[in-house]
């Protein structure tokens, strides 16, 4: 178990300085989305919640892991099919960027 | 077996940084979003191949039910309640991850022993951020669903209540540690001081400062998550919740730079709080009909429309952009001015007028609309309050005081559609309304621009 931890916190480190340096100039329509769109991604929970449930003794720690499924399955897919809804108006056609102001 | 999950967690932790890095462009967003599910997708069915087979079809029908609920909430909720739903489903994420921690918690001490380091002291960190954020989202939920109001409840002393309750929880978990009691009902008392925190903590932030709360509590749970992967030693999670924790964290910090909110004073000051000194405002407010102002709007040059949440819940979009294309027609210059936080969140606006095909080369961010006022003939205010109000660069005891806004009173004529003569979400008085450049055309923000269409057509 000791043995995992040191790679872990490598990892975990790593990872941080990867999530921080992804994030710079963002354009503010795309705040909401990208919000989101992460929120989406932490429910990748979902699959601890799914090893959690898996592995559990007893009528109290069942309830409690498939509660833990409920919550995290609703987060993985609800979060992913409202960012998807958000920007499904982005469409093609439209510029991102604004075009210059007329006259 | 084991490799083949390793390898999917590795593909799948890959396409969730390729995901947020084309989520940083309008144009590719959208496959963004598609390759973190994709990366979802593969950790899910790999991860499913590795776990023994216990309770199987327990866990298959919940998870089927709640994809189910998530994907049929998701798809036929109103555009207009999508923020809240978001802080619901980050709320869904941090309950999950206590969850998680709790169960392992329980499994680890089901043989009466004492709970190792490595798994009690990042399952205790889960068990109170997951919880706090589980709690916070339900607040944050039930003000965007205005079932709670939107105005800041303030308190004397509630900092120090939340210290205490913070004190309470670590002391709880700490005692947990060392083995002074049985980690289970410490757990439960973490986890209920936790939810007793989220609650207190988010209960005090006004509406206004939403976003940058569900923000915040979309990073805790990112933590949590992270936080999670040390208990169950997986690098998936860990990554994952990492890059949440951390990206969301910065996103934060824009967000309320956006709103020109110090991060500190969202979270802790609770909005509103120098309102006392702010005053009520006397003054009348000019009434209009629908046939003056399209008269107004049809002989103007410059024509400036500011959509705010009253557009967004009225659903008027529609009406907007044909109200925007029969004056074009006309020969007016209409361009749309957006406020970074108009609606309830960031790009929120934006969202809408691209669902009615208003081409993005109207749109004008804050910063390039601003200077234009002035030479604006009359601006349209659609269902917009707190983002256009003056109060902000002049009155130093309103509570928005220093937030950026629309300089619409720079304006030579300012026309306001409001449903009711109530103040925003913030709860702040507007004196653009009592201004004599000023006029207000009250009614739903739908039918009121229906109508100016239909008086422009007629007036042809």
């Amino acid at each position: 178990m000791a043995s995992h931890l040191l790679p872990e916190l490598f990892v975990f480190i790593l990872a941080v300085f990867l999530g921080l340096a992804l994030i710079t100039k963002i354009p503010s329509v795309l705040h909401t989305p990208l919000m989101s769109a992460t929120n989406a991604i932490h429910g990748v929970i979902v699959v601890g919640a799914l090893v959690a449930a898996a592995a559990a003794h007893g009528t109290a720690q069942v309830y409690l892991g498939g509660a833990a499924v409920f919550l995290g399955t609703l987060n993985v897919v609800g979060g992913y099919v409202v960012t998807d809804r958000m920007l499904e108006m982005f469409r093609k056609g439209s510029s991102p960027k604004g075009a210059p102001p007329r006259g | 077996m084991a490799n083949l999950a390793e390898g999917a967690d590795m593909l799948a932790a890959v396409l969730f940084v390729l995901g947020i890095m084309l989520l940083r462009k309008p144009a590719t967003a959208r496959a963004g979003n598609g390759l973190a599910a994709l990366g979802m997708a593969i950790a899910l069915a790999f991860g499913v191949l590795a776990i023994p087979l216990h309770h199987t079809l327990m866990i298959a029908i919940v998870f089927a039910a709640a994809a189910a609920a998530g994907a049929v909430v998701a798809r036929i909720v109103k555009m207009t309640a999508m923020p809240q739903l978001v802080a619901l489903f980050n709320g869904m994420g941090g309950g999950a991850a206590a969850l998680v921690a709790l169960v392992v918690m329980l499994h680890a001490t089901g043989t009466g022993g004492r709970l190792p380091a490595l798994i009690a002291i990042p399952g205790f960190f889960t068990l109170l951020i997951g919880s706090v954020s589980f709690a916070g989202s339900l607040v944050a939920f039930a003000k965007l669903q205005e079932w709670l109001s939107g105005r800041p409840l303030l308190f004397r002393g509630q900092h120090l209540l939340n210290l205490v309750v913070l004190l309470a929880a670590l002391a709880a978990g700490l005692a947990a540690l060392a083995g002074l009691a049985p980690a289970p009902p410490l757990a439960a008392l973490v986890a209920g001081l936790a939810v007793l925190l989220g609650f207190l903590f988010v209960l005090p932030v006004g509406g206004a400062d939403m976003p940058v709360i569900i923000s915040f509590l979309n990073s805790l749970t990112g933590l949590a998550a992270a936080a999670t992967g040390f208990v169950l030693s997986s690098d998936l999670l860990i990554v994952a919740g990492a890059l949440v924790g951390a990206s969301g964290t910065i996103l934060t910090l824009i967000m309320s730079r956006a709103m020109h909110r110090s991060l500190f004073s969202a979270l802790f000051a609770g909005f509103g709080q120098v309102q006392a000194g702010a005053g009520r405002l006397d003054g009348a407010m000019h009434a209009t009909s629908a046939d003056e102002v399209a008269t107004l709007l049809a002989y103007s040059r410059r024509v400036v429309i500011v959509p705010g949440y009253g557009m967004a819940v009225a659903r008027a979009q529609l009406e907007v952009k044909d109200l925007a294309d029969r004056l074009i027609e006309r020969g007016v210059d209409v361009r749309f001015g957006i406020h970074p936080v108009a609606g309830r969140m960031p790009g929120h606006m934006n969202v809408l007028l691209a669902e009615a095909n208003v081409p993005y080369d109207r749109l004008y961010e804050m910063e390039r609309i601003n200077p234009e006022f002035a030479r604006t003939d009359v601006v349209l205010v659609i269902g917009a309050n707190d983002v256009t109000n003056p109060a902000a660069r002049t009155n130093p005891g309103s509570p928005i005081y220093g937030m950026p806004v629309l300089e619409v009173d720079q304006a030579a004529a300012i026309v306001v559609l409001k449903r009711s003569m109530a103040t925003g979400f913030a709860g702040v008085d507007n004196p653009l309304f009592l201004m004599d450049k000023t006029l207000m055309l009250f009614g739903d923000a739908r039918e009121s621009v229906a109508a100016l269409v239909q008086e422009l057509r007629e007036a042809v």
